[in-house]
């Protein structure tokens, strides 16, 4: 195994406050399963899952109660024992409206997992692997939610030469990933292993920020006997570093083409806890039922990396921590930067749910606007190398097409922009609203140009 | 079933980034207000009450003006984010001492209402408004604004223009090193060679310049580029003609060049935003100051050159799109 520095730059980023020391000392505990868990149907990109089970079942730790909704879509398993209370609408973290599986947790923690596991993976066929990993239920943790059996199975037209592991988490206050690299650094690179078994034996590159030294060190230590193939890359420490496209440009001089896939080009990339989730899966048969969550924030009393049992409330964790100071700032599910406000601390946690913030309305970022000044902040921020403030003042203006041409479809939305905006404009709600647009003028042009179908 | 915390203070709700890095237009503006003490202290050490007058008149009305204007138009108070203040100062850096009083207000009014809140304030303006009333007054009022008071009686022109005449006549340049120490050009204290208030200490401009720099107000792309471009354009010239140029260092110390450099170029809302575009207009800058100087009609020709730059500097941004990732080309302008 090598340890490389970060052989390319990236563009853009930018160097906020990150907070991270308040939980990256604290090693993971263990929520004790609510007595009511919420399962939403939308934990990740894609269809829905589909409910298969009914009001008044019984279902047991790890059962199957909904079933991938469609190709690109995930299964989601009970984390507890007990009964089926309720088949309703809520809403997922995202804010998304989605069906909700709310099952009263009897304690009992009776078994029934679905999955056979193959400690011996090493001996079988890729594709018992992949039905394994889609039976488990498991999608990318890193906050995204692609389903990854679908992801570790691309057409064969496209070779993955290099398997990137996430374990960058640029986003400032989380700390889950690398409480999860010291912790259980073995169950990560087995996982690891066992990927790259299923992609048929790629390059393996973990990326970790160098603010995370102990997380470097412990990984480095299992890793120590592996081949010259794989590397610990030691990136610096920047934000959006972990986003996937300016990973794949920071470890591999490759750019993702626009509108395209990392498998475009070769690479394809799985967060730290993903990988811990398949290895659970496939050494130990456990479906995905619970993940890491950082509970922090100002307002957090007791501020922890908690373990939790996908479905528990955000109020649940909170709770756990001791509970909050005051409400009125702003709740947030996520890290500063992507999260998304929650209108109150019912909602369930998701399978993409990597932390819960709570922070004081002196911590937020709340602004009157004004009107651009040109100061090109954001053309230096931006990590795609956009210019946000000619696309912003082009979507007031409502020149639509001129947002097109100015590439705001590749924008992912990271927020750099915005952070450093003296004006203080929302510009990230300002590149959505670009983006929603050009999607609504597109199917409008499709319905009245239908594609003609070919004659065979 | 309750929902637990809903019930008290409500959360905010608002689109990411939840966090900013808690800059502000009105801190930038500060900024600049601060990196323009050294040069407004030179203004007084050499001018005395003269300065104070003008700076005030300059800033008051610059400040009461855009109220005013912002009142009648029914829009929003502006004047806190500091920047008909900034306009207000700048104007008054410009202006030779001694100038009338009216003509000051004048020309800030003209700067703040007209260059400015007629285009929709800060941000939408295209000119750099304390240069659009510097210019507005030059044109108006030729003899008071080329008219310098001697404080130290050595002449009564600035050194550009002492030069400028002489080379009209078909004379040999003033012995500029006999006149004006270049060490006094620079420092501009007291045997500085006359100018308007602000600009005669390019010393105090420099440190101001630097302050913005360092506290990433500016980037270097402008200023640096600005007065290089000045500086090796004079060099080519004196390097082919000693007898009939003035020499580089010279050059640099002398007019509004630093002033323009560090503090009216660097404009935002009238700079491009992209940094390529940012460097051709800082050498565009350059080019037209040197070419005015040196062939214009004007001893001094930095205002007109940032005006026109000023012009040109969405041009520029369109041409200078940068690639974004992912892409093959840059996108088309």
């Amino acid at each position: 195994m090598k340890v490389l520095r970060a052989p390319f730059q990236v563009r853009g980023t930018i160097h906020p406050h990150y907070h991270k020391g308040v939980t990256a000392g604290r090693p993971i505990e263990t929520l004790p399963p609510p007595t009511i868990v919420q399962v939403p149907m939308l934990q990740h990109l894609g269809a829905p899952s589909k409910p298969i089970v009914n009001k008044g079942d019984k279902v047991g730790v790890g059962q199957l109660i909904a079933e991938a909704g469609g190709p690109i879509s995930a299964s989601a398993h009970s984390p507890v024992s007990g009964t089926v209370r309720a088949i309703t609408e809520g809403v997922a973290a995202t804010g998304r409206p989605t069906l909700v599986i709310e099952i009263e947790n009897d304690g009992l923690n009776t078994p029934a997992s679905p999955l056979q596991p193959k400690p011996e993976w090493s001996s079988q066929e890729p594709s018992t692997l992949i039905g394994l990993v889609a039976a488990a239920g498991i999608v990318g943790m890193g906050g995204a939610g692609f389903p990854t059996h679908v992801k570790i199975n691309p057409p064969p037209a496209k070779r993955i030469d290099t398997l990137i592991i996430n374990g960058a988490e640029c986003e400032p206050y989380l700390t889950a990933d690398h409480r999860l690299m010291i912790e259980r650094p073995e169950a990560i690179w087995e996982g690891i292993r066992i990927l790259r078994h299923i992609l048929r034996g790629p390059h393996i590159r973990l990326a970790i920020e160098d603010n995370k030294p102990d997380a470097i060190r412990a990984m480095e230590k299992v890793m120590a006997s592996a081949d010259d193939d794989v590397a610990l890359v030691v990136l610096p420490t920047a934000y959006p570093m972990g986003a996937e496209k300016q990973l794949i440009a920071a470890l591999l001089g490759r750019e993702v083409p626009s509108g395209g896939l990392p498998s475009d080009v070769g690479a394809l990339v799985e967060n730290v806890a993903t990988c811990a989730a398949v290895f659970e899966a496939v050494v130990q048969g456990h479906p995905l039922t619970r993940r890491v969550v950082t509970v922090t924030g100002s307002l957090v009393r007791r501020p922890a990396n908690v373990l939790a049992p996908i479905g528990a409330r955000f109020s649940d964790l909170i709770e756990f921590c001791g509970g909050l100071q005051e409400t009125g700032g702003k709740l947030i599910c996520g890290g500063p930067m992507m999260g998304v406000a929650q209108v109150d601390a019912s909602t369930p946690v998701g399978k993409t749910v990597s932390g819960i913030l709570a922070l004081s309305r002196q911590d937020v970022a709340v602004y009157e606007t004004h009107a651009c000044i040109a100061c090109g902040r954001c053309v230096r921020a931006c990590p795609m190398s956009l210019l946000p403030c000619t696309i912003s003042v082009a979507v007031e203006a409502g020149q639509f097409e001129e947002t097109e041409r100015l590439a705001v479809m590749d924008c992912i939305e990271c927020g750099c922009c915005a952070y450093v905006c003296p004006a203080h404009r929302p510009m990230v709600q300002f590149m959505r609203q670009g983006k929603a647009q050009i999607q609504a003028i597109r199917r409008l042009k499709q319905q009245q140009n239908p594609p003609v179908p070919r004659s065979p | 079933m309750t929902i637990p915390y809903s019930d008290d203070r409500p959360w905010i709700l608002s689109p990411s980034p939840h966090v900013h890095e808690g800059s502000s237009v009105r801190g930038l503006m500060r900024e600049v207000l601060i990196a323009l003490v050294p040069a407004v202290a030179v203004a007084v050490f050499r001018n005395g009450l003269d300065a104070v007058r003008l700076i005030f008149v300059c800033v008051s009305v610059a400040v009461l003006g855009e109220a005013a204007a912002r009142f009648a138009m029914r829009r929003t108070l502006s004047v806190q984010d500091l920047s008909a203040a900034v306009t207000g100062l700048l104007l008054a850096l410009n202006l030779p001492p001694g100038l009338p009083s009216w003509m000051a207000a004048l020309g800030s009014l003209v700067a703040v209402v007209i260059a400015k809140q007629v285009f929709g304030g800060l941000g939408y303006n295209i000119f750099n408004p304390a240069l659009v009333g510097r210019v507005v007054l030059l044109i108006s009022f030729p003899v008071a604004m080329t008219t310098w008071a001697p404080p130290d009686a050595v002449t009564t022109a600035t050194p550009l223009a002492a030069w400028k005449t002489a080379w009209a006549a078909g004379a040999p340049p003033p012995a500029f090193a006999d006149i004006y120490p270049l060490r006094d050009l620079f420092l501009g204290l007291r045997n500085g060679g006359l100018g308007s208030l602000g600009e005669v200490s390019e010393a105090a401009l420099l440190l101001g310049g630097l302050y913005l720099l360092a506290r990433r107000v500016i980037g270097w792309e402008i200023p640096f580029l600005f007065i290089g471009t000045v500086a090796l354009l004079a060099s080519l010239f004196y390097a082919l003609d000693p007898a009939r140029n003035l020499p580089p260092l010279t050059h640099l110390a002398t007019g509004g060049l630093f002033l323009g450099a560090f503090f009216m170029a660097t404009d935002y809302v009238t700079s491009p935003v992209t940094r390529p575009g940012q460097m051709l207009f800082a050498i565009g800058c350059g080019v037209i100051t040197f070419i005015i100087r040196r062939f214009g009609g004007y001893p001094e020709g930095v205002s007109f050159a940032i005006l026109i730059m000023n012009g040109a500097a969405p041009l520029l941004d369109r041409l200078t799109i940068p690639r974004p990732y992912g892409h093959r080309r840059r996108t088309s302008s």
